[in-house]
């Protein structure tokens, strides 16, 4: 069998050359009867005609090159092999006796010293060989192709009545959701009011302590005042109280006392009720005046107890001088302005105020149960909404995924929610088709994102065989990382190779069944060819 | 706040692509500049010793003495062969030796006899042989005047700025009054710059000089710098300065030093062409001034039509931080008279293999052996030729030179076969910064034989650069250079083949965390300190690496060497290119200058990176650099690592086809490109020259930058303007004729004449009396072109004559330096075309014929015959286009290498 094939193709190689000589060198087949023997030869682009034996002369004479098919005289022409064996071909003129053995059949080096061997054998076995594997692989690969076809059509139908099925439950989930809200909106309503109440009469009850407290103090004063118990407080009672200097000059006159005491000399308990309202805020008790508090003491340091947080917080500059402590209150009210957060001590100091005046009592049983049942008709109405919500994501990956192109016969939808992985020396490479390309450090280290989910990009007479997935993690100072998908075909899925040809940009090879075409259609000369 | 905030942006935001002017600095932060450019002109504190004046037939010596300190300077003055004055000054008695300059004179120049004129006590005058020259000594105040005639040529120290700061002991005491106080400033025993500080442990040595240049209006040189061809006056900026750094993103028009110095200015009026050659590594600043600068034309009318103007002048003063005055002032008179003067001290332009002529393709990086096998594949799958593919750095085993990386190149010699078999070559990085590395053989080598250069305490020196750590060979030794030359062999720098050669990058030397960006200045080599020597390293690590690559050959191949860094002399050991340039069209225009520059002062193997280093060009760009390139020595495509990949067939098929074409006339040109660098090999001219070079007397020549010759006879001017539609060329000589290469067109010389361009136009015109040989039948590579036919291209004069040459030797070898070479006379006279033997001693044969003969400017003949060596007459056909009268002769067929004559009759 062997020798009987060895033999056809030498009488095959043999027979080739004896038709070559029949034309000159370079000349295709195609071409022969351009090219006849003693007759005027006319430059294929019809520019001019010369003597035939300027055919090959090595000097160019037509425009196209035509004159010259068989060496390199003219710049644009081109020259045949025949590669009886192997594939034929043509290359540059250039390529004539240039010493580099281009045609297998060595035919281009006649005249170079180029030791050239006849490969064409080797490489149309090889070729072959590679076309039969890969046509097995292609036939394989195409039924395979089929079945997922075959799934995809049968996974798409069972997503539509999937959609369908959720589009009905989502109206459903819809009209629940309104009465829901019609349920919450009206329990809501009383609690509301019921609430409110509460609130209402916790805050006269606390109005009414503070009035009493108020008074108790007045009294107590009243007494601490009337140093001589007459019942009545004098100017001269007033008097030994500095602090309620009016204008804090730090002379305390009688005529300011009087002034305090609505211009008499002396008050009743009664009358008071009214000087009380004026000296209040600075009063300063007796018993606490025993320890020395020093009268010339800034009011300010008394009551910024830790002045050095302060300076620790504040820009120099905005260190207040006086005066500043409206600004600081002001700013105190807004949490937001970060840069100028007020000590903690004055928040606590005002928490404990509101402490003094004691915390809300319970709600009574009829306002907790208007409570509770509005706060179960609102849990109700969330559960629902989160429902309608889900829904809602569902529908859209469904229709997602239904309008996602995923090739004519929808053969690359098996690939969707996938991930791939191929592992490099250095990385984990992983492929999410549809989804993203990302590249993470085999001993460690974060993921790279090297593109979400692009387009299609082959050309246009194959526009399933290249995918981009673009606006990955940015370099520095380049672009943002982009990944070129090469789709081959292949019984299995996977990912063959990933590489970096240019800075951040990446290129992965990627086999699938999906892109295996009709083998039939596959070289559909080379046959021909080969059998020459 | 708004807008200081808008300005905070700005700075950031241009600080993005512009240099970090801040890393760099200016004079004032350079102490020894501060200080000397202080001085003003004025009366020079310097006075001749007239007694101490010794005159041998070819030296004179004499003492100088600073009024002011009394310390004493030794004045040598030689008179040089070919027209050259050399100066010397030295101190008498230096603390210790100052450095002087060794490696970069070919030799010791010879002299030639001086003598005495006149001598009174006010000066003397001696006789600078032919030509009616004179030197005329002043003694108080010191000055020389050169003078030819009644004209002065040149004048030193004319304005008083000679300086030396002699070398003293420091005093710790302050200020005791004594005879010669000398004031202590900041700076003179110690500096520091940004964080670094410098210890000097030598105090103040700058030196400095003044040159005066009567009638000069125009000087050049001084590279490295991105400024125009014509130096501009530094009176209201800083000086040039020649300081060998790695600037990075550098900034264009301006004269901040860049990587290589080459300490070499050219003086130009429509009369004469002079040259200084100021021989100092140190440091240097250059100040130019001119009583012309900021004149109108209109103000120089006026001057001239009432003849009250003073003569232009043009002042240079120079300045360096140590070593001694070493300057050879070359005087002409033409500016080929100066290339050879100086191509008499420091060497001609080394000769190239022809393929490094050819088109390289470089990126940072050709990431693995795939990788290069697909660009290689890429460039045949559309048919564009390449010779040489390049590797950066990524290609090393982490940064250790000559390793390969074990997994993306595993089997270099496998990848260097697979371009052998292309008959194409490769040239990978080799930088000078050696990893830190006790596993790396290369740096125990160096540390053992104790070869890296020492810090100020003792200790190796060590930087960060590309590899982390990394050590400095001292390149300035002899026996480093020989180990390191050695380290070339084919069985030490494993996987290396024949056609791998070597690219030195990082030479300035560059070290990241230095200040500067550079080396200590404190740094030792030996007894000297980097301060004396910065300049000359990367010259150092050029002539070492060509020097390994000559000898891993056994002497026979001829290397190919790129370098970064340069200085006075690189020529002699490859090529150089404008280092890190970026993907902007004044970036392109920049690359003409500046290589103009660098030509005139010898270094015509000159390119910038094509597409430009940093940023992506736009696709007019990349095919507009392609075709300037295309047309400059040396033309290699390069780009960043961080940049899209753009080899020419990714910018859409219309693009590859306009780079395809550019690149295949620089390919059917390679003939004359190669005699070009056969011609500047044994005679130092320029390559890519200035207008004015050839065209001395022509004043509007004197500033064009945009256009340039190369050779005689090929004038370029590149499309380097964005949207394009037309350029302005200046066609120079009255009586030329120039031919359009591409359409045959003939204009005339001395005019303006505007083209209308399109993206496939590179504007080139052939000089009517010029033959140029081509070869037209483009192949993938040079070396595949070598036994191709020739086509000569003959340009007639309006005296109907022209005349080239043909030089034809192996391509790659030393055994031209044996005379095995051809070198013809092509010229065609009274209707005959002929070659003649301009070497008859030469001997070589060649594969290659003449298929072609193309005559421009020709009238119809009736008859063509050639006649060969033996008396054989045969008819040639002929083909006459009326039109563009042109003469095309069919086919002719003789060898290249013989003797012929074609007559028209």
């Amino acid at each position: 069998m062997m020798s009987y094939q060895y033999l056809l193709l030498l009488l095959l190689s043999l027979g080739v050359s004896a038709v070559e000589v029949q034309r000159p060198r370079g000349v295709p087949l195609s071409k022969r009867q351009f090219y006849e023997e003693g007759k005027p030869f006319t430059c294929l682009d019809g520019s001019r005609t010369i003597p035939f034996d300027r055919v090959n002369d090595d000097y160019c004479d037509c425009e196209d090159g035509s004159d010259e098919p068989g060496t390199a005289a003219c710049p644009n022409g081109s020259f045949h092999c025949t590669n009886a064996g192997f594939r034929p071909a043509f290359i540059p003129s250039s390529r004539i006796n240039d010493g580099i053995c281009d045609c297998c059949d060595t035919t281009d080096e006649y005249n170079s010293g180029a030791a050239c061997q006849n490969t064409c054998r080797e490489l149309g076995s090889k070729e072959r060989e590679i076309m039969k594997e890969m046509a097995e692989i292609a036939k394989e690969g195409f039924l395979l192709k089929q079945q997922l076809i075959q799934e995809a059509k049968s996974g798409l139908e069972e997503k539509k009545a999937k959609l369908a099925e959720v589009q009905v439950s989502k109206k459903d989930l819809e009209d629940k959701l309104e009465a829901l809200r019609t349920v919450k909106e009206t329990a809501e309503q009383p609690e509301k009011e019921a609430k409110e109440r509460h609130l209402k009469a916790w805050e006269d009850e606390k109005a009414a302590i503070r009035l009493e407290k108020d008074k108790a103090k007045m009294a107590e004063v009243f007494l601490e005042l009337d140093d001589d118990a007459d019942g009545f407080v004098s100017v001269a009672d007033l008097l030994t109280h500095s602090e309620l200097d009016p204008d804090s000059d730090g002379s305390f006159t009688e005529a300011e006392a009087q002034g305090l005491l609505g211009g008499v000399d002396k008050v009743d308990t009664a009358a008071f009720e009214s000087v009380w309202n004026n000296i209040k805020e600075k009063y300063v008790s007796e018993s606490n005046a025993d320890i020395p508090a020093p009268v010339e003491t800034p009011q300010e340091e008394t009551r910024e107890p830790v002045p050095e947080n302060d300076s620790e917080q504040y820009p120099e500059e905005d260190i207040p001088e006086e005066e500043e402590d409206d600004d600081e209150e002001d700013e105190d009210e807004d949490p937001d302005d970060g840069d100028y957060k007020s000590p903690p001590t004055t928040q606590t100091q005002e928490q404990k105020d509101d402490d003094d005046e004691g915390t809300m009592p319970p709600y009574d049983d009829q306002t907790q149960n208007l409570i509770d049942a509005a706060q179960k008709a609102r849990n109700e109405f969330d559960e629902a909404e989160k429902a309608l919500r889900e829904v809602d994501d569902q529908i859209r990956n469904l229709e997602k995924e239904i309008s996602f192109d995923f090739g004519p016969g929808a053969e690359f939808a098996y690939l969707y929610g996938q991930c791939y992985e191929l592992s490099t020396s250095e990385y984990i490479y992983r492929l999410c088709p549809f989804n993203r390309v990302s590249q993470k450090p085999k001993y460690g280290g974060s993921e790279t994102n090297l593109g979400s989910w692009g387009k299609w990009t082959g050309p246009e007479d194959n526009v399933y065989s290249l995918m981009k997935y673009e606006h990955g993690t940015g370099c520095w100072q380049g672009p943002n990382r982009s990944t070129t998908v090469k789709l081959t075909c292949g019984k299995e899925t996977v990912v063959l190779s990933t590489s970096e040809p240019s800075r951040c940009e990446y290129l992965m090879e990627f086999t699938t069944p999906a892109v295996c075409q009709e083998p039939q259609s596959l070289y559909p000369d080379a046959h021909d060819h080969t059998e020459l | 706040m708004a807008s200081v905030l808008l300005l905070w942006l700005a700075v950031c935001l241009s600080g993005t692509w512009a240099v970090d002017k801040g890393n760099f600095k200016t004079c004032d932060q350079s102490a020894f500049c501060k200080r000397q450019r202080a001085l003003k002109p004025g009366e020079s504190p310097y006075r001749a010793l007239l007694e101490t004046m010794e005159l041998t037939n070819t030296r004179l010596t004499l003492q100088l003495i600073n009024d002011n300190n009394k310390v004493r300077l030794l004045l040598e003055l030689y008179r040089l062969q070919g027209n050259i004055t050399r100066v010397k000054i030295n101190e008498l008695k230096p603390l210790k030796p100052r450095y002087e300059v060794p490696d970069v004179l070919i030799r010791e120049p010879p002299t030639e006899p001086l003598s005495l004129l006149s001598q009174d006590e006010n000066g003397v005058v001696l006789s600078l042989g032919a030509e009616s020259q004179r030197v005329i000594v002043s003694a108080r105040p010191f000055r020389l005047d050169i003078m030819e005639g009644r004209d002065v040529l040149m004048s030193l120290n004319s304005r008083g700025l000679l300086a030396f700061e002699h070398l003293r002991m420091r005093s710790f005491e302050p200020l005791r009054s004594k005879e010669e106080e000398e004031k202590v400033e900041d700076g003179m025993w110690e500096e520091s710059f940004k964080s670094h500080a410098d210890s000097k442990p030598s105090g103040p040595s700058a030196v400095s000089l003044d040159f005066s240049l009567p009638g000069v209006e125009h000087v050049y040189g001084i590279p490295e710098h991105a400024d125009t061809l014509r130096l501009k006056t530094t009176d209201n900026g800083d000086p040039y300065r020649l300081y060998n750094l790695d600037v990075f993103q550098y900034e264009l028009y301006n004269p901040m030093a860049l990587y290589g110095a080459v300490p070499v200015m050219l003086a130009h009026n429509a009369q004469r062409t002079t040259g200084i050659f100021w021989l100092n590594a140190a440091e240097t600043w250059v100040d130019i001034s001119s009583n012309t600068a900021g004149k109108t034309v209109f103000g120089k009318m006026l001057d001239y039509v009432q003849g009250s103007s003073e003569t232009p002048q043009t002042d240079v003063r120079w300045i360096s931080e140590s070593g001694i005055i070493d300057v050879f002032i070359m005087l002409g008179p033409t500016p080929k008279d100066i290339f050879s003067q100086y191509a008499s001290l420091t060497g001609t332009q080394s000769f190239p293999p022809l393929s490094a002529l050819a088109y390289h393709q470089c990126r940072w990086n050709y990431n693995d052996q795939k990788d290069v096998q697909e660009v290689d594949a890429g460039f045949d799958e559309h048919d564009i030729p390449y010779d040489f593919i390049w590797l950066d750095i990524e290609h090393t085993d982490g940064k250790r030179y000559f390793t390969w990386d074990p997994h993306k190149f595993a089997s270099p010699k496998e990848m260097l076969q697979g371009l052998v078999e292309k008959k194409r070559k490769m040239v990978a990085i080799v930088d000078p910064h050696i990893k830190v590395d006790s596993n790396y053989k290369i740096h125990n080598e160096i540390r053992s034989k104790g070869f890296y250069i020492k810090n100020k305490d003792g200790g190796d020196y060590e930087g960060w650069c590309w590899p982390g750590s990394a050590g400095y060979p001292d390149f300035t030794r002899a026996d480093m250079r020989a180990w390191w030359a050695s380290m070339f062999a084919y069985d030490q720098y494993e996987g290396s083949m024949e056609n791998l050669y070597t690219w030195n990058d990082m030479n300035e030397p560059s070290v990241f965390n230095g200040p500067e960006v550079t080396m200590h200045k404190d740094a030792m080599h030996g007894a000297w300190e980097h301060r004396d020597v910065h300049n000359l390293y990367g010259f150092y690590v050029q002539m070492a690496t060509a020097e390994g690559l000559i000898q891993r050959s056994g002497g026979v191949e001829r290397p190919f060497v790129l370098t970064r860094a340069f200085f006075a002399g690189s020529q002699r050991y490859g090529a150089v290119w404008t280092g890190d340039n970026a993907a902007e069209w004044d970036h392109l225009k920049i690359s003409i200058p500046m290589c103009l520059s660098l030509g005139l002062v010898g270094i015509s193997f000159c390119g910038a990176d094509v597409g430009g280093f940093f940023k992506s060009p736009s696709t007019e760009l990349l095919v507009r650099w392609y075709q300037t390139g295309a047309y400059q020595p040396f033309f290699r495509a390069h780009a960043h690592l961080d940049t899209p990949r753009r080899e020419p067939w990714l910018f859409g098929p219309e693009n590859t086809a306009l780079i395809r074409e550019a690149v295949r006339q620089r390919y059917t040109l390679l003939p004359y490109w190669y005699q070009q660098f056969y011609q500047a090999h044994q005679t130092g001219e320029p390559i890519m020259r200035p207008l004015w070079v050839e065209y001395p007397q022509d004043p509007a020549t004197f500033a064009i930058d945009d256009e340039f010759l190369i050779g005689r006879d090929l004038l370029v001017h590149p499309v380097t303007e964005e949207g394009a539609r037309g350029v302005t060329a200046y066609l120079p000589g009255k009586d030329e004729l120039w031919f359009d290469v591409h359409t045959f067109q003939k204009h005339n010389g001395a005019q303006n004449l505007y083209i209308p361009v399109t993206m496939s136009s590179i504007p080139v015109f052939q000089r009517g009396g010029s033959i140029i040989p081509r070869k037209l039948r483009v192949r993938r590579s040079s070396t595949c072109m070598e036994h191709d036919p020739y086509t000569l291209y003959v340009a007639l004069n309006p005296q109907r004559t022209a005349e080239g040459e043909l030089y034809i030797d192996d391509g790659h070898t030393f055994n031209y330096e044996k005379k095995e070479f051809i070198l013809r006379k092509l010229s065609f006279t009274k209707n005959i075309l002929s070659s003649v033997n301009m070497a008859p001693d030469a001997q070589f044969s060649t594969r290659s014929w003449i298929e072609r003969i193309i005559i421009l400017g020709a009238s119809k003949p009736s008859k063509v015959t050639l006649k060969t060596a033996g008396g054989q007459e045969s008819q040639v056909e002929f083909e006459f286009d009326a039109s563009m009268s042109v003469l095309t002769l069919r086919k002719p067929g003789m060898n290249a290498g013989v003797d012929w004559s074609v007559t028209l009759q």
